[in-house]
């Protein structure tokens, strides 16, 4: 089962090496980590993404918990309980003939053209995951040169 | 008040209650060890720095108060990991200082760097590196507070050199700023009703604790709980001394090498009661047959001990004592006569468990004038000290054998790498025990393999008096390994013959100790009582039977119910 964690931390000289050698030590996978400051500059927001079964995760929730540098864990697994959107950056080189097909389909996924150049585009475009590897797949034939990706970051729904 | 940083740090730890410090110098740690000089704290010089940190390892478990290392930058700092993770698996509360280059050269690959934190975070419970001396004096408060609450541990504060050499104000702080670390103490009254009520339905009730009862100080508690209930009662190797070895109502310990009944007992169990213990594969064995039929009650500070690997019916995240305190104050509130319907009820249960008692005992045979048996060595230990001196042993079949020997009469008397298994742990464990309570009998249980990782320390208790005395296990072997190869890989004794070896008295001699030996029965106890009656250290060589073997023993990958009781009839 896929888990999006949300994890508040102590803004602490390598708090992020605790939380990646606490999955790398015990053998947990992350499968994408995204880290940035909150509203209080002395706490950051990890928002990580893995994938276990329920023993599994809830071992990784105690053991974020455990870290001295947490100071809250949420589990998210719920669709219905929280938000979560990633932004990803797709930079397409079409043929000439494709072109006009990559326009349709960034108009379809409701992307943005961010920067373009005589050979290629830079796409943006935000949404839950499956929507980016949707994208992708689609603009694959097209030329799609390189993808590069937030991770999701989550919030909860409501208050 | 204005100090340097070398000087803030021996204000803390005077603040802290600290009067003593393990450790060995260097470059990084100068001002440091010059201000230990000049503000008069007692420190003891360790010869190697895995010495210094099991010496404070020592003196925790012995003392009950974090003990203190102190180490310089690069080298021996690597040479302190080892104790580290020691003490990280035992949970001993301990602070390190370890010394670092200045903040200005770090990252350049300086002389004697190293990541200290990084190398040390997968064996610390928390580490810190200290960059602004402004943060010195708070960053020791929580590295103390740390250390010492919830699952206590080892913690590193990695200082640089010119952070030690700078001045602030210094000012202790009262009280830590640690709002999210808030370690969980009171047991959550519904669930120890529920555990009571378990346990008094019960027909085969077994107690299992570990560590968790020793380092939360509950011998007390738990000696009541179980005297009201008389309920069978195991421990684990860590959990050793919680109640004296051979109370009525003991098992002995169980597991790999735990007794026959214990395991058993833990196998048969209706309900299993498991008490500041983690699980530990040394003590279920294949996991998935371990304790089957049983509902689990499980107590324990750490909630990420709790369904880890087994799955419990009555989960109690709190510390030990407040936990069976609170279940002593219901057990209170039972009629005599519901209690004593209880323990009628598992007077069958007793029987039984008599009864495998009777069929397996730990049990030896001393030939009159045979070569020495390491059990029959160990007993006499226990005999002549009455169980009650501080013990602590190295890693290896002479281990499992002061485990089952050695009924250790009280808490904080055993002193033992459980949950790293770590070689030369036993000498220099001993000397910080020793230093931690001066005017009492500290034994080592050592094997030959052992002691020489760690020998050197023998000139550490010369110079600083410590009348530790070392009773050497010597089979020439690599015991526990040679036992594991004759038994599982046919007898291919590989890597693990200790024929060429010291001369145990002549060494103990040229480091300045008393050196003794024994090959014979008749030689065993005037050369204890000798060395019991010297005031100074000692080594006693016990040439004993090179090939005895430790059992019972569930190889590993079996359930702990399938034990090899002897050595395999050589003609069957
Ligand atoms: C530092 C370290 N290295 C290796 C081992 C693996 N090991 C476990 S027991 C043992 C043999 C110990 O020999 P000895 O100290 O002579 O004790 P004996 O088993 O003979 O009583 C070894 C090598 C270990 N536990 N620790
Ligand atoms: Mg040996």
């Amino acid at each position: 089962m896929r888990h999006t964690i949300s994890v508040l931390v102590r803004n602490e000289f390598g708090v992020l090496s605790r939380v990646a050698g606490m999955f790398s030590g015990r053998g947990y996978n992350i499968d994408s980590l995204n880290v940035a400051p909150t509203l209080d500059p002395k706490v950051s927001c990890m928002t990580l993404v893995t994938h276990g079964d329920d023993d599994t995760i809830e071992q990784i929730t105690k053991q974020l918990h455990k870290l001295i540098d947490v100071i809250t864990v949420k589990d998210y697994v719920q669709q219905k309980d929280f938000v979560g959107r990633e932004l990803a950056m797709l930079k397409v080189a079409p043929s000439p003939d494709a072109r006009a097909e990559v326009l349709r389909v960034v108009e379809i996924f409701r992307g943005k053209i961010v920067d373009v150049s005589p050979k290629s585009f830079v796409v943006e475009v935000t949404g839950a995951l499956d929507k980016i590897d949707a994208m992708a797949r689609l603009l694959e034939p097209l030329g799609l040169v390189q993808v590069v990706r937030t991770g999701p970051l989550a919030v909860g729904r409501g208050l | 008040m204005r100090l340097t940083g070398s000087e803030i740090l021996i204000h803390a730890l005077r603040e802290e209650g600290v009067d003593v410090v393990f450790g060995h110098p260097g470059g990084a740690v100068l001002f440091i060890y010059d201000a230990i000089h000049r503000l008069g704290l007692k420190h003891i010089l360790a010869r190697h720095e895995q010495g210094a940190v099991h010496m404070a390892d020592g003196y925790a478990r012995a003392s009950g108060r974090p003990g203190v290392a102190v180490v310089t930058s690069g080298p021996a700092l690597t040479n302190a990991v080892t104790g580290l993770a020691t003490a990280y698996a035992d949970s001993i509360p301990m602070v390190c200082i370890s010394g670092q280059v200045p903040t200005h050269a770090i990252g350049s690959d300086a002389f004697q760097e190293a990541d200290n934190v990084g190398i040390t975070r997968p064996v610390t419970k928390h580490n810190y590196l200290v960059t602004d001396v402004r943060d010195l004096a708070r960053t020791l408060k929580e590295a103390f507070h740390i250390a010492t609450t919830g699952r206590p541990g080892p913690v590193l504060v990695d200082i640089p050199k010119d952070v030690s050499n700078t001045e602030c104000e210094f000012l202790y702080p009262k009280e830590v700023a640690l709002e999210h670390y808030q370690p969980r103490y009171e047991g959550h009254w519904g669930q120890v009703k529920k555990a009571l009520a378990l346990i008094l339905q019960a027909e085969r009730p077994v107690v299992y604790f570990g560590g968790g009862a020793i380092l939360s100080g509950a011998s007390e508690e738990l000696l009541a709980f179980v005297d009201t209930l008389r309920v069978p009662t195991t421990y684990t190797l860590m959990g050793i001394g919680g109640i004296p070895g051979n109370h009525a109502c003991s098992l002995g310990m169980l597991g790999m090498h735990g007794t026959y009944r214990a395991n058993l007992a833990v196998d048969q169990a209706d309900v299993l009661i498991a008490i500041g213990a983690r699980f530990d594969d040394r003590v279920t064995g294949k996991l998935d047959e371990f304790a089957q039929i049983s509902k689990k009650i499980h107590i324990d500070i750490d909630p990420t001990s709790i369904r880890k690997t087994v799955h419990v019916d009555v989960p109690i995240v709190g510390d030990v004592k407040n936990c069976l305190q609170k279940l002593l104050k219901l057990l209170d509130d039972e009629r005599p006569e519901d209690l004593e319907r209880f323990q009628r009820r598992i007077q069958p249960w007793w029987g039984r468990i008599d009864d495998w008692n009777r069929e397996a005992p730990i049990a030896y045979e001393q030939p009159a004038d045979g070569p020495l048996l390491p059990q029959f060595v160990i007993d006499k230990l226990y005999q002549m000290t009455e169980g009650r001196a501080v013990l602590t042993t190295d890693v290896g079949q002479h281990q499992m054998w002061a485990a089952q020997y050695y009924h250790c009469q009280g808490p904080n008397n055993w002193i033992s790498s459980g949950g790293l298994g770590t070689m030369g742990f036993g000498l220099p464990s001993a000397i910080g025990a020793q230093v931690a309570r001066p005017g009492e009998t500290v034994l080592c249980i050592a094997g030959d393999g052992s002691l020489l990782m760690t020998v050197q320390e023998l000139v550490t208790a010369v110079e600083e008096q410590l009348p530790v005395k070392v009773a050497i296990i010597n089979n020439r072997y690599l015991g526990m390994v040679r036992q594991w190869q004759q038994l599982l890989y046919d007898d291919r004794i590989s890597g693990s013959d200790l024929h060429v070896g010291p001369d145990w008295v002549k060494l103990a001699d040229a480091m300045g100790a008393l050196g003794l030996r024994a090959t014979r029965v008749e030689e065993v106890e005037p050369v204890i009582e000798q060395a019991l009656a010297h005031p100074g250290p000692v080594f006693i060589d016990f040439q004993v039977k090179e090939t005895e073997n430790c059992y019972p023993m569930v190889p590993a990958g079996n359930p702990s119910s399938k034990m090899l009781l002897s050595d395999p009839d050589p003609m069957g």
